[in-house]
This record gives structure tokens, C-alpha cells and sequence, in this order.
């Protein structure tokens, strides 16, 4: 981890004899290179996973369960490289699938809470007056729901599955798009380029969409990257509560759940899954990171 | 000062209201509680007696008057799977609940003022660079997984503290590290940050130049301007510390308010879930009202009009 170690150096020399690629004009880190080389892994595996895998990540095989990971097998076939869990299911194979829900999951959940947030926000930060208002003690309310209790209970009605985790997902992170949007209207809205705007002739819809919204993307765009591994994790949680998918779906999350019940003949089954999600959410967090520092400071994101 | 205490009760009091709100609609969504009570031999007219006992014959709007009015005075309805009342049965659980965050928030605020501190102070050093590539790998660490990971090689494998239980403070110590890691991460990281903008300005020099020790001036002048940033993230963080112990009670077997909400799960239980709800809710915007009267404690400037 000695590339980790240098997160903050960016005005720093590198140590590095090789020199390392710009981004936004600041030349990147090693630690930022090998977040992205993690991302495109877990991409390939994603879409290529029926091909990767060795084993059929949902087939039970109780003749191997709780096999420990070994780069030999014992069958003959190809080796459990990271074991098996209780039913006998290859977890190398259940990681490379899991990939898939994980970033399916992530990314349409930010996509999905953006693109309503910020419009929401955009209008209210515009409109001001009541709209403004409704808007933010919608905001207040949604806040005051710990994200968890708010996910069992809409988990609860919905029932599991993939679609339905992005829905509560989205219904559960909107709001802070919808801040910083509005934020961001707000500073806008007075500005001289829509006042230019206004006595073109512009009208609302044109001036929020075509003249603010460019504008608000910088912030909007910082606080997407940091929602990501939000979302991976939230979506491992409730997999992992048994509220995510249905039980013949893989995901990181319902694979720690199988882990935890064996946690103390087979530690393999828990501890993979969870350095998958910790390796994803770091490389995303690092990318976040660099990001934030290149496009300027903002404000606090949680 | 007592102005702005009377609005902002007020509008704790909307989200409230909004909260109520929310859990109502959610609890027509959940289902006909009655469908749950049907048992072999029912006639209709049995069934529309039950129905009529809950009022869930009467129009919506009347029925929504009602469900506040309960809710008011505390009746969330009995619980399904106890049948006793479900909002006594979360406050029962409330305190464990609270033990363990404020165990975790505590500690890691603690934590992040010390190395927060020492970040700021050496910065770009050996350890300041260390010390913010750990809070990134804290920031990573799924709380669930960590609690495991924690069972596994302190309980398992070296049989150091017990892997569940409540009771003896040994009982504490690893649910409060696996819950604590994140925000421990996070506040270090926005103490070096708070004071490395503070350090630069003028009166810290002037302290400097009269020569007070450095620890002092650390303690007396800076730690009390990043006081606010301080509350608010803490505020924050403690709303979203109790929806994450739901994950860590269930791990460790802790008799909180999270256990009892999966448990309801489980069970099929809608009022102990819509009372655990309310009584989170509540704590939520209690602590951003505390929060911000704390603000005009800690800075004497802020005077809200």
C-alpha cells in the first residue's frame, strides 16, 4: 500500500521515475492509476462474467461445501480458487457475478437520484416561494428517516429484487441533490448571464435547463462520484439483511450473509466478498478524491 | 434567542408531522393488517367487525385524523408478534441503542480531535500523508463487514471479547469499533481540514508571537472555532449512526432498537416497525434542534433574530 500513502501529495514530486498521465492538468497518482486499473477489472468481469467463471456461482454442489481456497482441486476440474460457502458454490465465481449487481445497482441508483434531485432542486432554487419551501421540508422530512429504517419499510411493500433496490434507493438520495442544486440555482439564478437570458425572452424551462443547469454540473457531478460507493454499500447491507434480492440472485452483500453464518469453521466465505466491496468503494472513493481536489473545493458531501 | 428556539421547535415540528405522515401512507401500502387476523371460520360480518374495531372502515381522511391522534398520545397499535404495545416495546430497546452510539460517536470524536490535530500540525509529513490514506480505507470499510471481520480475528481466533451479548462493558467494545470506524474516519478528516484553515489566520499568529504553548493555543484557539463544523457533522452523523446499527445490533446479537426492527421484519410486524420509525425520526430532528441551539452556545456571535 505504499502508493496509498501519498494520497495528499499532489504539489509534491513524484518518486515515481515514470511519468504518470495529466488529469485536469494535475498529473495523476499512482494510487489514482491503480483505482482506475481496479475499476476496469471489475468492469471486464461484469460484462464477461458468464465467460470468466469457472462455476455456476448459484449451483449448490454439497459434495465440496466449505472447501478453503486452493489453487489445486480436488476433483479434478477446475480449483475452488477462493473456496466454497456452506452449499458448496464457488465464491471467486459468486465475487465475479456480484460485480455485475453492484454496479448495476450503484450506477442507476446516482443516475436515477440526480437526475430527480437535480431537477427538483434546480426548479426549487429557481421558483423560491412556496416551491422552495415544500421542497425543502420534503427534504427535512426525508432526512430525518435514517436511510436503513427507510429502505426496511419501502423493502417491506416492494419485496425484494434488483429494480426494487434502485427505487428505494433513489427515494432515499434524492435530497442531496436536490441541496446543492437548488444551492447552486439559487447563486444562479440573480447572475448576469440569465438576466441576459430573461430579456431574450428566454423562458423558465430554458433558462433552468440550457443556462443553470451547465453551470450547477461541476458540484452536482463531485457529490455523484461520493454517492457511488454509497450506494454499493447500502445495497450490500440490505442484501445482506436479506431484504436486497431474491435468494437465487448473487450479490456481495447476500454473500457475506452466507459467510456469517460459517464465519467460524470457513473465514473465506465472509472475508472476499467484503475486500471486494472495500477494494471497489476505495477506488472510488480515491477517484472521488482526485477529483474534488482538481475540479475545486466543495462543500461537505455525506 | 427564545424566538428562534419557539421557530425552530416549529418546524421540527412540521417534520414530524411530515414524518407522521409518511408512516401512515407507508402502512396502507404494507397491507390489510385484518387479513393478518382472518383465522379459519370468520364470517364476513366477523371480519367487518374487526375492520370497524381498527376503524379501517371509515374514510381514509378520517382514518389519517385518527392514526395522528393515536400516534400523538403514543399508540402505535399492539405488536403482531407480542402483542404488547408497540411503541413501549422500541423505547424498551431505545437505551441500548443510544448506549452504542453515543459509545461510537464519543470515541470517535475523541479519536479524530487527537489525530486530527496531529495531521494538521504535521502536515504533508510522514504521518499526516499515513494517517489520511487510513481515513480513506476507513471511509471504505463496509461497517457490516468489518464487524465481522472484528468477530473473527479478536473473538475466534485470539478469544480476547465476546463475538455478542450486552451486559459488561467487554460487550461493547467491538460493536462501537465496527460503528465508530466510518465517523472516526470522517472526523479526522474534517479536523485537519477545520484546522488547517484556521491556523492561518492572523490571531493564531498573534497568540504565537505572545508566546502561549503551542498546546494551549491548539486547545483555547483553535479547537474552539472548528467547535461548529464539529456539531453539525456530529449532528448529522448521529442520525446516520443509528440507522447503520441496525446492521451492527444484528451481528452482535445487541438488544437495540435495530434487532427489535429486524426481528418485526420477520415477523411480519408493521407497528413496531412504524413506532421504531417515529422514535428514530424523532431523535434525528431532536438532535439537529439541539445542534443548533448549541451553535449560538459555542459562538457567542450567533444571535439568531
Amino acid at each position: 500500500m505504499h502508493d496509498a500513502t501519498q494520497i495528499n501529495t499532489y504539489p509534491q514530486k513524484q518518486g515515481f521515475r515514470v511519468r504518470l498521465p495529466r488529469l485536469y492538468g494535475t498529473r495523476m497518482l499512482f494510487s489514482e492509476i491503480l483505482s482506475i486499473a481496479f475499476l476496469a477489472v471489475l468492469i471486464v468481469l461484469a460484462l464477461l462474467s458468464p465467460w470468466i467463471v469457472p462455476f455456476n456461482p448459484t449451483e449448490a454442489d454439497i459434495l465440496s461445501n466449505l472447501l478453503s481456497p486452493s489453487l489445486s482441486s480436488e476433483f479434478g476440474g477446475p480449483p475452488h480458487l477462493l473456496g466454497t460457502d456452506v452449499l458448496g458454490r464457488d465464491v471467486f465465481s459468486g465475487i465475479v457475478y456480484g460485480t455485475r449487481v453492484s454496479l448495476i445497482v450503484a450506477l442507476a441508483a446516482v443516475l436515477g437520484a440526480g437526475v430527480l434531485g437535480t431537477i427538483i432542486g434546480l426548479i426549487a432554487g429557481y421558483a423560491r416561494g412556496w416551491t422552495d419551501e415544500v421542497v425543502m421540508r420534503l427534504v427535512d422530512v426525508q432526512l430525518a428517516f435514517p436511510f436503513i429504517l427507510l429502505a426496511i419499510m419501502i423493502m417491506y411493500i416492494l419485496g425484494p429484487g434488483l429494480l426494487n433496490i434502485i427505487i428505494v434507493l433513489i427515494v432515499a438520495k434524492w435530497p442531496i441533490y436536490a441541496r446543492v442544486a437548488r444551492a447552486e440555482a439559487m447563486r444562479h439564478a440573480s447572475s448576469d448571464f440569465v438576466l441576459a437570458a430573461t430579456s431574450m425572452g428566454a423562458g423558465h424551462g430554458r433558462i433552468i435547463f440550457r443556462h443553470i443547469l451547465p453551470n450547477a454540473l461541476t458540484p452536482l457531478i463531485v457529490v455523484a462520484a461520493f454517492a457511488v460507493p454509497q450506494m454499493i454499500m447500502y445495497e450490500a447491507a440490505l442484501s445482506f439483511l436479506g431484504l436486497g434480492l431474491p435468494p437465487d440472485q448473487i450479490s456481495w452483500g447476500s454473500m457475506l450473509a452466507a459467510g456469517r453464518s460459517v464465519l467460524e469453521q470457513a473465514w473465506w466465505v465472509a472475508t472476499f466478498p467484503g475486500l471486494a466491496i472495500m477494494g471497489t468503494i476505495l477506488s472510488i472513493n480515491i477517484l472521488g478524491e482526485a477529483l474534488r481536489k482538481r475540479v475545486g473545493p466543495s462543500s461537505d458531501i455525506d | 434567542m427564545s424566538w428562534f428556539i419557539l421557530r425552530r421547535t416549529l418546524s421540527a415540528g412540521v417534520v414530524i408531522f411530515g414524518v407522521v405522515t409518511v408512516i401512515f401512507v407507508l402502512s396502507r401500502l404494507i397491507g390489510d393488517p385484518i387479513a393478518l387476523m382472518i383465522q379459519p371460520g370468520m364470517t364476513v360480518a366477523d371480519i367487518e367487525e374487526l375492520r370497524a374495531l381498527w376503524n379501517l372502515d371509515a374514510p381514509i381522511p378520517e382514518q389519517f385524523i385518527r392514526f395522528l391522534g393515536s400516534a400523538l398520545t403514543g399508540d402505535f397499535g399492539l405488536s403482531i408478534w407480542q402483542g404488547q404495545p408497540a411503541l413501549g416495546l422500541v423505547l424498551e430497546s431505545l437505551p441500548a441503542t443510544l448506549l452504542l452510539t453515543s459509545a461510537a460517536l464519543l470515541g470517535a470524536l475523541l479519536l479524530a480531535l487527537v489525530l486530527g490535530s496531529l495531521a494538521a500540525i504535521k502536515r504533508d509529513s510522514m504521518l499526516d500523508r499515513t494517517l489520511m490514506s487510513l481515513t480513506l480505507f476507513g471511509q471504505s470499510v463496509p461497517n457490516f463487514w468489518l464487524a465481522l471481520m472484528l468477530v473473527l480475528v479478536v473473538s475466534v481466533h485470539f478469544h480476547l471479547l465476546p463475538p455478542a451479548g450486552y451486559g459488561t462493558g467487554s460487550h461493547l467494545v467491538l460493536p462501537a469499533i465496527a460503528l465508530g470506524l466510518f465517523p472516526l474516519a470522517r472526523l479526522t478528516r474534517l479536523v485537519r481540514a477545520e484546522l488547517l484553515d484556521v491556523l492561518s489566520q492572523d490571531y493564531i499568529r498573534t497568540a504565537r508571537s505572545k508566546g502561549i504553548a503551542p498546546w494551549l493555543i491548539l486547545v483555547r484557539h483553535c479547537l474552539r472555532n472548528i467547535a461548529i463544523s464539529l456539531v453539525t457533522v456530529i449532528a448529522v452523523d448521529f442520525g446516520t449512526l443509528m440507522g447503520g446499527a441496525v446492521v451492527t445490533e444484528t451481528i452482535f446479537a445487541w438488544p437495540g432498537m435495530g434487532r427489535l426492527m429486524i426481528d418485526a421484519i420477520s415477523h411480519r410486524d408493521f407497528p413496531i416497525m412504524q413506532a421504531g420509525a417515529f422514535v428514530v425520526a424523532l431523535v434525528v430532528v431532536l438532535t439537529s434542534l439541539i445542534a443548533d441551539i448549541t451553535y449560538a452556545i459555542i459562538n457567542p456571535r450567533i444571535r439568531y433574530a
